[in-house]
């Protein structure tokens, strides 16, 4: 179903300053390929959602800035004429039209034959598995009914991208494990240059090719999710994605002495005075006395396949340990640590 | 985007011409004719200083706020009440109470007259019970009866629209604590509805102080503004003076209705 | 057991308000079908007061309906574009316009017709017209017009859906034909009936607009309660009411329905 010719999207020296003086991003250089997905995450505020608006057309970059698709100067062609799709967070579906008129209305816009128009639309509601829904009306549809008209709505006009903002937002949880694999397999199987802006990290490293962290209108890293999750630059894109342990000390002959005892770190660089690791990384021992770090369980929460424990050693925060060993643990327990060298990151 | 504030502009042309020629300017010549006058600026202080525009104001004033306090005690009864109980006849009733809606002052004098003036119902009754006949139409009473009557269908609706959005929990956590019915009127249900109260009464009052039609029924010898502002321009020919009263009428109405909607937030609107 | 009272208390209350409204409406209806209003019902109805009435006073009916539906025509040109703008941009200056807006409103509509007559008064041919009373009408019942189509393309989130449309490719006034107009129906519904019947019963203007030739409903009622036989002033007043009532009613059931649709559970689909 690659019938879409994908484009590559460039932004260049893109600032925005809103009228009542608000700085929304500062001047950002980003190349996007075609046919990649690309998310843009951040907290509320970041600025991703004025990203997406500017490649979109609904805002425009600061004086210098410049949007370019294969190329070509798009910063002054209004939204009509950029031939982008997008989903928003409120799906911002016609209510005066039928979910099959809705679908047909950019088709409708250009003119095309009603007869071929037919033809996409049911092209269209097969694609995203909504038949049934042709003829109803908006506001008899459910959430989850919403967001595949809306995609579908998007996609019927051939856009040369599609550009989601946070469209699985106003879901619940269920749900949106399950439109995110649909939008995943979607978006693959159109091949199509695809940005997708959300705060939830879980989405963004399952569907993004590459994601874009942004914090206070700034790039924080561009990365791989891999890359991002096992490398992170800076302190806020360690703590925003996934949960990060921290431990305080100092480093002396190859061992990395703090609160929870010593960890024999061979590789360990001399000046190391706070090491970050993941909860996958750090494990419980089978026995307190054998174990050079030690700590005291705090909490421990049965997760079904897996336990998560924290365990205070000293810290500000305790430790987050993702434990599958097979046992309940009990609060106030002492147990042995151990920390996977390969694991430990330093910013 | 230039081009969307542009065509924002264009759209609202038409009714600001429209506005600006046929009220704020004349508005503006209204004021400058008050001033032109044989008293000159000074009509514009006439209405505290001449002591028939003054006893007018006052009587306009007390009808009005009387006016005001029995209607927002009655639409409140009733209106929460409406709201809150649901039973068959329910929408009869209020379709009945909110009917009244869009009568002229005129009808309502007319139904005043009918109800209490010379051969008005409550006049026979009356000669028939205790062989006297109570006549009170023409009269400040007559007044205030038909305020009240315009005034209700108005108020109503407000306070049943207020009510509906009232929070049940509120009312629910005050009786967990231990509130009796009458506390939780007072001290939950009165303070919610506040806002409309405010918003509904200050309708109310504006309304009463400027409504023309159901004073000109009930006969000329009723002294409130609106009516005094009438003779002053047809029988007086006094323009400057009748122009000065109205646009001070205007202007103090419009106020009221301006700080209303700042102390309780939406908007309000007023009718003959 | 208190409850129950004081349901009653309340219920017996809101009748008592209910008749206060209602039974001098049927008094004037029964009195402009009496023969005699002083004799009272045994004097036998008739409908000759109200043939009298309909004979003498035709031509001010129908100026009354023509200028309610110009009135309607002028706040929809000028209303619907205004309730656009007002969605569009919610701002301090959108604020300010609203304000201005209702004042026509706020104000006594004595003052308003003062002032129309001393700037306009001098122009004759158009103190003289119609039109005059109709400018008086259309100041007064924009602002319900405009807040009546506002609160419906407010609670539709119009940016978003004309954000969507233009996506799509929209020009701008593909949007409003296809998105905007049709979205505000209900509103443009509720507004025109509201118009309508403000028009048809407004009294405070149009008293001084009125010239002997520009007669309006409500201006021929006072004429006639001032002058005539009782029985013909209730005569008119029956007219007026069943010009009314149709408008109220349909005014009422269209405030009454809100429904709320069914939005269905996701589950598998």
């Amino acid at each position: 179903m690659s019938d879409i010719n994908p484009m590559s999207i460039a932004l260049k020296n893109c600032a925005k300053t809103f009228a009542d003086g608000t700085r929304a991003l500062e001047p950002l250089d980003l190349s996007i390929n075609a046919g990649e997905t690309v998310v843009f995450l951040g907290p509320s505020g970041c600025g991703k959602t004025t990203t997406l608006r500017i490649i979109a057309g609904l805002e425009e970059p600061d004086a210098g800035g410049q949007v370019l698709f294969d190329g070509q100067d798009v910063t002054q062609i209004p939204i009509e004429q950029r031939n982008v799709g997008m989903v928003f967070q409120s799906y911002a579906l016609f209510p005066n039209m039928t979910v099959a008129e809705n679908i047909g209305y950019g088709l409708k816009i250009r003119k095309i034959p009603s007869a071929q128009i037919k033809t996409r639309v049911g092209e269209m509601l097969g694609m995203m598995q909504i038949e049934k829904l042709a003829n109803r009306k908006i506001d008899q549809l459910s959430g989850g009914q919403r967001q595949r008209v809306a995609l579908a709505r998007a996609i019927a006009v051939r856009p040369r991208a599609l550009l989601l903002d946070e469209p699985l937002t106003a879901l619940d949880a269920k749900l949106r494990d399950t439109l995110r694999l649909e939008i995943d397999t979607l978006l693959r199987s159109l091949q199509i240059t695809a940005i997708y802006v959300t705060h939830d990290q879980a989405e963004a490293m399952a569907l993004g090719d590459r994601i874009v962290v942004m914090e206070h209108g700034r790039v924080a890293q561009i990365g791989k999710p891999r890359d991002i999750y096992q490398k992170p630059s800076t302190r806020f894109v360690a703590d925003f994605i996934g949960t990060m342990n921290r431990l305080n000390g100092a480093v002396r002959n190859g061992v990395f002495t703090c609160r929870a005892g010593d960890l024999h770190w061979a590789d360990a660089p001399a000046d190391a005075s706070e090491i970050l690791f993941r909860p996958e990384d750090i494990r419980v021992t089978d026995s307190a006395e054998a174990s050079a770090l030690r700590g005291t369980i705090a909490a421990a929460f049965f997760l079904g396949d897996r336990t998560r424990l924290f365990v205070e050693v000293g810290e500000k925060q305790p430790l987050v340990v993702e434990s599958t060993v097979r046992r309940d643990f009990s609060h106030g327990e002492q147990v042995g640590l151990s920390i996977d060298p390969r694991g430990i990151m330093i910013l | 985007m230039q081009r969307e504030t542009r065509r924002l502009i264009l759209l609202l042309l038409p009714a600001g011409i429209f506005f600006s020629a046929f009220f704020l300017i004349p508005m503006a010549e209204l004021f400058l004719i008050g001033g032109t006058g044989k008293d000159g600026w000074m009509a514009y202080t006439a209405i505290i200083t001449n002591k028939n525009y003054f006893n007018s104001l006052l009587a306009t004033m007390g009808v009005a706020v009387l006016t005001t306090v029995v209607t927002l005690i009655i639409s409140g009864i009733s209106g929460v009440f409406l709201q809150r109980n649901k039973f068959p006849g329910n929408g009869a009733l209020v379709a009945m109470l909110t009917f009244p809606l869009a009568f002229p002052g005129v009808v309502i004098g007319f139904m005043v007259i009918m109800l209490a003036g010379r051969q008005g119902l409550i006049g026979q009754v009356s000669n028939a019970l205790f062989d006297e006949k109570i006549v009170f139409a023409y009269s400040l009473t007559g007044l205030f009866i038909g305020y009240v009557y315009f005034s209700i269908p108005r108020t109503i609706l407000t306070v049943m629209a207020a009510a509906e959005k009232l929070d049940p929990k509120l009312e629910e956590a005050a009786r967990s604590l231990g509130a009796s019915p009458w506390r939780v009127v007072t001290d939950v249900i009165i303070p919610g509805l506040k806002p409309a109260f405010i918003s509904a009464g200050a309708i109310c009052f504006a309304t009463a102080v400027g409504a023309f039609g159901t004073a000109f029924t009930l006969a000329a010898r009723i002294n409130v503004l609106p009516m005094v502002i009438y003779t002053e321009f047809t029988l007086a020919a006094n323009i400057a003076m009748a122009a000065a009263l109205s646009f001070v009428l205007g202007a103090a109405t419009w106020i009221v209705l301006a700080l209303a909607r700042t102390a309780a937030g939406g908007t309000v609107a007023a009718a003959g | 057991m208190h409850k129950k009272l004081l349901f009653n208390l309340q219920l017996g209350f809101t009748l008592l308000v209910c008749a206060f409204l209602i039974v001098p409406v049927v008094l004037s209806i029964m009195a402009g079908l009496t023969v005699n209003y002083i004799v009272g019902i045994e004097s036998g109805l008739t409908l000759r007061w109200v043939m009298e009435v309909w004979n003498g006073y035709r031509g001010t009916i129908f100026l009354s309906i023509g200028i309610s539906l110009a009135c309607l025509v002028c706040t929809l040109v000028l209303g619907i574009p205004t309730a656009y703008v007002l969605a569009r941009r919610q701002s301090a200056l959108s604020r300010a316009i609203e304000e201005l807006l209702v004042m026509p409103v706020a104000v006594p509509g004595l003052a308003t017709a003062l002032a129309l007559i001393v700037t306009y008064g001098g122009l004759s041919g158009f103190r003289t017209s119609w039109l005059f009373i109709l400018v008086g009408h259309v100041l007064f019942t924009l602002p319900f017009m405009v807040r009546s189509v506002l609160a419906v393309l407010m609670a539709i989130d119009l940016n978003t859906l004309e954000e969507g449309a233009a996506s799509l490719g929209a020009s701008w006034w593909r949007r409003f034909r296809d998105i905007v107009l049709p979205n505000c129906r209900a509103g443009i519904l509720a507004g025109s009936l509201m118009v309508v019947t403000l028009s048809m019963g407004e009294f405070n203007m149009t008293w001084l607009l009125h010239t002997p030739f520009t007669k309006t409903l409500p201006v021929g009622l006072a004429d006639a309660y001032a002058s005539l036989r009782l029985e013909i002033g209730s005569a008119y007043t029956l007219v007026f009411f069943l010009m009314i009532m149709p408008l109220l009613l349909a005014l009422q059931a269209f405030a009454q329905p809100r429904i709320n649709k069914f939005v269905p559970e996701d589950d598998a689909q």
